[in-house]
């Protein structure tokens, strides 16, 4: 896909986002909204990955560490077709399938998350799996900036970077904000590309509110380096909605109807603007 | 008398020497575990994690779902504790069915006091869903166990002891299956019910007990979840009074689970397991002997039991 292709993937997804919240009356916008990107990105242009070979021994591995941003997950996994049409309407509803964080139950989704720290424990179990059986596919795990407060993190890049895992990306989503406020203020972190690089990461930072600038940085990761990969992207929480943009009462703030008018407003019209340049 | 832990990974080996897919997790404890052997001769299905055991579960979980029938294989206190939101998670939460190997369980590390006890496992890993729980109880058990899990389906707890462990069972010739008990003694005075490496005490108080005229039922309830609640209702009814007795805390363990199934169906009923307290300094057996978990301690409960006419 273009890249103007994506980003318009992106808004959309972004437009059924702030529909999916508002409806459920519940989740994470301002994390959903820094990792849509990079979400968009994997699922239309980066991995090998479709609804119809989702237990495909070759295809690539996704697991969303930073699991409460899940309603990011399950929008971009419904416009890909692994979700039937109407089964996202039920979120936050009683007996529904889905959950407030990644759930097996769904199609594509291939691990519950949720309990920070985990995803990349088990994404380095995936990657030691596919380089003892000589198998092509890559794992990738999004993790919060927040979340690399969890101790088992380190215990996983240690490991990956033992065993030379270059089949592995991990991507931090690194929006500066979490629940009680700016990471640095909370638990610092700024020197996250030092301490990676000491594990044996092969560290790469970007701009992931840039599409062009994300989908040329995943094109350019050397699978060969033997190294696992580390891709800080630089976002910014509550991403195109400008009401919500850098403030972390939009962790897990849910809009108004006069919000959530004001931000379909928005996203209709960069949509339309879109569509006009692309047709 | 053969350490469990060493029955197991002899069967592990062998097993791995046929199937590829077998693959062994452990945290800097080949030693402990035994799993040298393992180590030099398929290096490739052995992934070392340090000491890390969050990460070990994890690692675990994500070799399972890529295909890999693994044992994630170290101390068991720690597995049960340190890594137990992996346990809760990634395993049971997730259907995943990795095989921990949890060693020198219980009070099997003796004086090196509580920090490397177990005594909570069987407590905190019977409310998580579908977790399987087995304490085998001699060599012969624990090497149909292995045989079992490979390819068993559901993720499961092991928990075995450090030091050898006297048979309980002669031969092979014997059934064991998941959620199963094995009555080692026919008797209808009383049941005593064990696990793990009580048995052999129970079964030996079993018969030094028929031998002053009491005759005890002695089942191996080795399989602790599921639990073979049929064999706990036959006893109740049979033999009208019960003893468990268990190498862990008196809470939550296998004493608490035959008492939740005669909630319905009362008879009368003593634990015998670790009392509300930090366990006394002393090596395994001596910690055995200390709260009757040996066969004289066992028979003491059992006479007064018996005695007592409640």
């Amino acid at each position: 896909m273009k890249i103007e292709e994506l980003v318009l993937q992106a808004e959309r997804n972004r437009r059924r986002l702030i529909d999916v919240v508002y409806a459920a009356h519940a989740g994470h916008i301002g994390g959903d909204l820094s990792c849509l990107n990079v979400l968009t990105a994997l699922y239309y242009d980066v991995m090998n990955v479709s609804p119809d070979k989702v237990k495909d021994p070759d295809r690539d591995r996704f697991v969303l560490s930073k699991g409460h941003c899940v309603e990011a997950l399950y929008v971009t996994l419904e416009s890909k077709g692994f979700m039937a049409p109407g089964v996202l309407d039920t979120l936050g509803q009683y007996g529904s399938i889905l959950s407030g964080h990644p759930t097996i139950e769904v199609s594509g989704i291939e691990v519950n998350t949720g309990a920070l720290g985990h995803g990349l424990s088990i994404g380095v179990g995936m990657s030691i799996a596919a380089k003892m059986d000589s198998r092509p596919y890559r794992t990738y795990v999004l993790m919060g900036d927040g979340e690399q407060g969890e101790g088992s993190i380190y215990e996983a890049a240690m490991a990956a970077g033992h065993y030379h895992l270059d089949n592995l990306v991990a991507i931090i989503d690194r929006n500066h904000l979490q629940i009680s406020g700016n990471t640095e203020d909370v638990m610092a972190l700024d020197d996250i590309q030092e301490r990676w690089s000491a594990f044996g990461w092969d560290v790469i930072r970007m701009n992931g509110d840039d599409m062009a600038d994300v989908v040329r940085t995943f094109g350019d990761i050397d699978y060969s380096c033997g190294k696992p990969h580390l891709l800080i992207s630089e976002t910014t929480k509550g991403k195109g909605i400008s009401f919500m943009e850098n403030k972390a009462s939009w962790h897990h703030g849910v809009p108004t109807a006069e919000q959530h008018s004001m931000a379909v407003e928005e996203i209709t019209d960069r949509i339309k603007e879109l569509e006009k340049r692309i047709s | 008398m053969k350490a469990c832990r060493k029955s197991f990974t002899d069967e592990l080996l062998v097993k791995a020497r046929e199937d590829k897919d077998i693959v062994v997790v452990t945290t800097d404890a080949r030693g402990s575990v035994t799993l040298t052997d393992f180590a030099e001769e398929l290096p490739a299905q052995f992934v070392e994690c340090g000491i890390a055991e969050q990460n070990a579960v994890g690692i675990a979980s994500g070799l399972v779902h890529s295909g890999k029938k693994v044992f994630a294989c170290g101390p068991a206190c720690f597995y049960v504790a340190r890594s137990l939101e992996q346990v809760k998670v990634d395993m049971a939460y997730s259907e995943n069915p990795v095989k921990i190997l949890g060693v020198s369980g219980g009070v099997a590390y003796g004086a090196l006091g509580a920090t490397h006890h177990s005594l909570h496992d069987i407590a905190v890993l019977r409310t998580f869903p579908g977790m399987n729980i087995v304490l085998p109880s001699d060599a012969r058990m624990t090497r149909k166990l292995v045989d079992i899990l490979i390819d068993y389906p559901c993720p499961t707890y092991v928990r075995v002891g450090r030091a050898g462990v006297p048979d309980v069972y002669e031969n092979d010739d014997f059934d064991f299956a998941p959620g199963k008990a094995v009555k080692l003694l026919e008797g209808n005075d009383l049941t005593i019910i064990a696990a793990g490496e009580t048995v052999y005490h129970a079964l030996q108080a079993g018969r030094l007990l028929a031998a002053e005229g009491i005759k005890a039922r002695v089942l191996d309830m080795s399989w602790i979840k599921p639990c073979d609640e049929q064999a706990v209702l036959d006893a109740a009814r049979e033999t009208s009074r019960i003893i468990t007795v268990e190498e862990h805390s008196r809470f939550g363990g296998l004493g608490a689970m035959v008492a939740e199934i005669l909630a319905e169906n009362p008879v009368p009923l003593k634990i015998v397991g670790i009392p509300d307290e930090n366990v006394v300094h002393g090596t395994s057996p001596e910690i055995f002997h200390h709260y009757g978990f040996d066969a004289e301690g066992i028979v003491k409960t059992a006479k007064n039991f018996v005695n007592s006419r409640n």
